[in-house]
């Protein structure tokens, strides 16, 4: 693998949240959230889709924008932001499904299906987390 | 028998090869995506857009999904075929074959392919081509379905011929006694001797 393609796959090439270093307080692995730290793991993605897949939002979110800012000025992505922004605050309590059904009309995919409307979907998940300690993490007294 | 035509709209169908998951469930999502469409529109879907969904579909997924997929069906423009490959590429062609037969299936359609033939030709070419690739390739399957489309309705031929090498195998495979022949017996007695003996009383009442 040619070394100046595996600096764009590593997986802090990305600032996308979840794929962070695993540091919880104090600047140490955090292992009873994370689980057991490999430095492999931490690197390189498992997947060659893993980095692809979990930026695939992002990124047609981006291209958009930037196809709109071009054509439309500068306004026109600004007061869509905004009005994601907005409609992406719009949850239940932490440990609930939201339907985010605002941020879907909004973003079109309203209309479609999707593996992520099949597969692992929320709804059907077994486990559910703790209530007092996410609302709790959540509010930050935790 | 596994089907391997694939609803996808009442005027579009989709012959499915590799993965068969893969296949089935990217047509399912397919179908889904174009069955909202049409009630949101309320119009009959094209092909160029089932195409264009799975185009983006799998190549957004790198060829990770299997499916090699030939689309077919009659729309307000007219009848196509398309074929779209697992990493989202595209051919539009008057006869495709794909899937692990289609070199054999090819040399068929190559052959006596012409435009506009009659319905019953098209049938017997579509036949030989399937059987071609059934008899010359290993993953290739027995029977042949053969689902025709057009302007009135959809025909879906199933099994438009069965395979003629029918299982044959006994199942039972007893033999009578004396099939062995037995050279020498031997009859060794086992003395059992009483060791111990404890009564224990049930209440039958």
């Amino acid at each position: 693998m040619n070394t100046r393609g595996l600096r764009s796959q590593l997986k802090d090439s990305v600032p996308v949240t979840g794929l962070a270093p695993q540091a919880g307080a104090y600047g140490v692995q955090d292992t009873m959230r994370r689980g057991f730290s490999s430095v492999k793991n931490e690197l390189l993605p498992s997947h060659q889709l893993e980095l692809s897949e979990k930026n695939f939002q992002l990124n047609q979110d981006k291209m958009n924008f930037s196809t709109l800012r071009n054509i439309q000025g500068l306004h026109a992505p600004l007061k869509l932001q905004m009005e994601y922004r907005a409609a992406r605050q719009i949850q239940r309590l932490p440990f609930l499904q939201s339907s985010n059904l605002a941020l879907d009309t909004l973003r079109g995919s309203d209309d479609s299906i999707g593996f992520e409307d099949i597969l692992n979907d929320p709804a059907t998940s077994e486990v559910m987390g703790e209530p007092h300690m996410m609302v709790e993490y959540k509010l930050g007294l935790l | 028998m596994c089907a391997k035509i694939h609803y996808i709209a009442p005027n579009i169908y989709c012959c499915g090869a590799g993965t068969a998951a893969d296949t089935e469930k990217t047509t399912e999502i397919l179908s889904s995506n174009l069955t909202i469409f049409s009630m949101n529109s309320g119009r009959n879907p094209r092909l160029i857009m089932a195409a264009n969904i799975l185009q983006d579909m799998l190549f957004r997924y790198k060829g990770q999904i299997g499916a090699h997929l030939i689309l077919g069906g009659v729309d307000c423009t007219g009848s196509h075929l398309y074929t779209v490959g697992p990493y989202g590429s595209m051919d539009k062609k008057p006869y495709l074959a794909m899937g692990s037969g289609d070199l054999a299936a090819l040399g068929i359609l190559e052959d006596r392919f012409k435009p506009n033939m009659e319905m019953e030709d098209a049938k017997t070419l579509v036949r030989d081509a399937i059987h071609a690739g059934i008899m010359s390739d290993l993953c290739s399957g027995n029977n042949i379905d053969i689902c025709v489309i057009t302007r009135e309705g959809v025909d879906y031929i199933r099994p438009y011929q069965e395979s003629e090498y029918k299982d044959k195998r006994q199942r039972k495979y007893k033999y009578k006694p004396g099939t062995t022949p037995v050279l020498k017996e031997n009859v060794v007695p086992l003395e059992i001797q009483l060791v111990e003996e404890t009564v224990q009383r049930m209440d039958t009442a």
